[in-house]
């Protein structure tokens, strides 16, 4: 595509053309000039807060997005939404259904909702998540919210793309060995048991706080958890306001800036894999045949010898 | 360097509750390697533009049971074109009677329209044909 023609879209994007915004999107996912997009993007935005909200699949993430969508509309914010489902690991294709639940912004052109496919990156996001983000941003996005695919225990890389991890639970999923388990729920900024309505959703609470309570008085933030009932409309202030607080100690305490940190290191390392992996399928594809024959039976030392041809002036 | 994957809005407009057809053609199309988002029932036609352009899809379908096939797709195509989206195709399906078709593909309200007995086959070959030359000439 002609430079100067992607250069107008990006601009009209800044200046707020949902068009261009989701045309950007667009491009950048399906690696389109991809890096000459964000140069620009990236250079106008990264002030704004990325709230992430986790959780096992039916949890009620989409619920609640739109439940703190419709609080930040009350007070005039921009709201632009990532919403991730998995894609087909045989065919590519998916169904993206997170809309379903956030009716109530379809046509409140303040709110912007972005479905995403995983397109086979593992760990709850997309491989171009954080990057759609600040796109959102460049259109004029203040608050932005991402939801990850239904995750199970380890799906972390959201840690990564969030200032605030919000982990969504529900009472009667687990008892309190659940709870200490490794993974997600070591991640969490914020917990909520979501459909607080059902029973079980106090003791759910407190297997959590007895959770916390065995990491001690060392960590300057404790999780706050957040009983919350979409149903009932009840809790989703209270969280609201958990965000805010820890937005304010992420920022006070220079943790943001911490977290970004690492992120950057983990995205400049995603780019040098994808440069990798472009090296490597052509080393492998001229690699000669009777030495991968040869060596079929051990890979450890079939990669050593193919490294050591592309890398050691082989 | 045609990586793009195609994209479609499959949506329920209206007041009909019956989105089995709409769910099946979204399955069918997830299975031909398609991102469908789907929208869910009772949508209303600016509900269903808004959605495609922050979508950013190549094509919307509907599925329309209730026979207000005549209203829904005109206005549909109206506000796409308000949006300056005029890009994005509409194909539907449903109960729709064959001079009503013919009518609302002459006047441009539609680029295909699908009635019961359509077969998977015909409905994914005429998406694939129609948006490949399309996707080529943007990239």
């Amino acid at each position: 595509m002609n430079k100067e023609v992607l250069d107008q879209w990006i601009a009209r994007s800044f200046e707020r053309d949902r068009r261009a915004t989701a045309k950007l999107i667009s491009w950048v996912e399906d690696d389109i000039e991809r890096a000459h997009i964000m140069r620009s993007v990236l250079k106008e935005t990264g002030r704004k807060m990325v709230v992430g909200i986790t959780g096992p699949p039916g949890a009620g993430k989409s619920s609640l997005v739109e439940a703190l969508t419709k609080l930040y509309r009350a007070r005039d914010e921009r709201v632009g939404i990532v919403a991730v489902d998995p894609s087909s690991p045989y065919t590519g294709g998916a169904i993206l259904g997170d809309r379903i639940r956030m009716q109530a912004h379809g046509t409140d052109r303040d709110v912007f909702i972005r479905s995403m496919g995983t397109r086979g990156h593992l760990g709850g996001v997309t491989r171009s998540t954080s990057d759609v983000l600040r796109i959102l941003e460049g259109g004029g996005y203040g608050r932005l919210l991402l939801e990850t695919v239904g995750v199970g225990q380890s799906e972390l890389e959201i840690m990564q793309m969030a200032d605030t991890v919000v982990v969504v639970l529900n009472p009667g999923t687990g008892d309190g060995i659940q709870a200490i388990k490794a993974g997600i729920m070591e991640v969490a900024d914020v917990f909520v048991v979501n459909k607080a309505d059902l029973p079980g959703a106090e003791r759910m609470k407190n297997d959590i706080e007895m959770m916390l309570n065995l990491n001690g008085d060392t960590r300057p933030w404790r999780p706050p958890v957040v009983l919350t009932s979409v149903i009932t409309e009840t809790g989703v202030e209270s969280l609201y306001e958990k965000i805010e607080a820890h937005q304010c100690y992420m920022l006070e305490t220079g943790q943001r800036d911490e977290r970004r940190k690492e992120r950057l290191r983990q995205e400049v390392w995603r780019h040098w894999e994808d440069k990798m992996r472009a090296v490597y399928e052509t080393v492998w594809e001229e690699a000669r045949e009777e030495r991968v024959i040869l060596h079929q039976d051990d890979p450890y030392q079939l990669a050593q010898m193919l490294w050591e041809e592309r890398f050691k002036g082989g | 360097m045609n990586k793009t994957r195609i994209r479609v809005l499959v949506g329920k407009p209206g007041l009909d509750g019956h989105d089995r057809g709409a769910k099946v053609i979204a399955r069918m199309l997830r299975d031909a390697g398609m991102e469908v988002i789907y929208s869910g029932l009772h949508q209303t036609p600016e509900q269903i533009v808004e959605a495609a352009i922050q979508e950013d899809v190549d094509l919307i379908g509907v599925s329309v049971l209730s026979g207000a096939h005549m209203t829904i797709f005109p206005r549909i195509k109206e506000l796409l074109k308000e949006q300056n989206a005029e890009d994005i195709l509409l194909m539907g399906g449903g109960t729709i009677p064959e001079e009503d078709i013919v009518s609302l593909i002459e006047a441009g309200h539609a680029e295909a329209l699908f009635t019961p007995g359509a077969t998977s086959t015909e409905i994914v070959s005429w998406i694939k044909s129609k948006l490949e030359s399309i996707k080529e000439d943007v990239v």
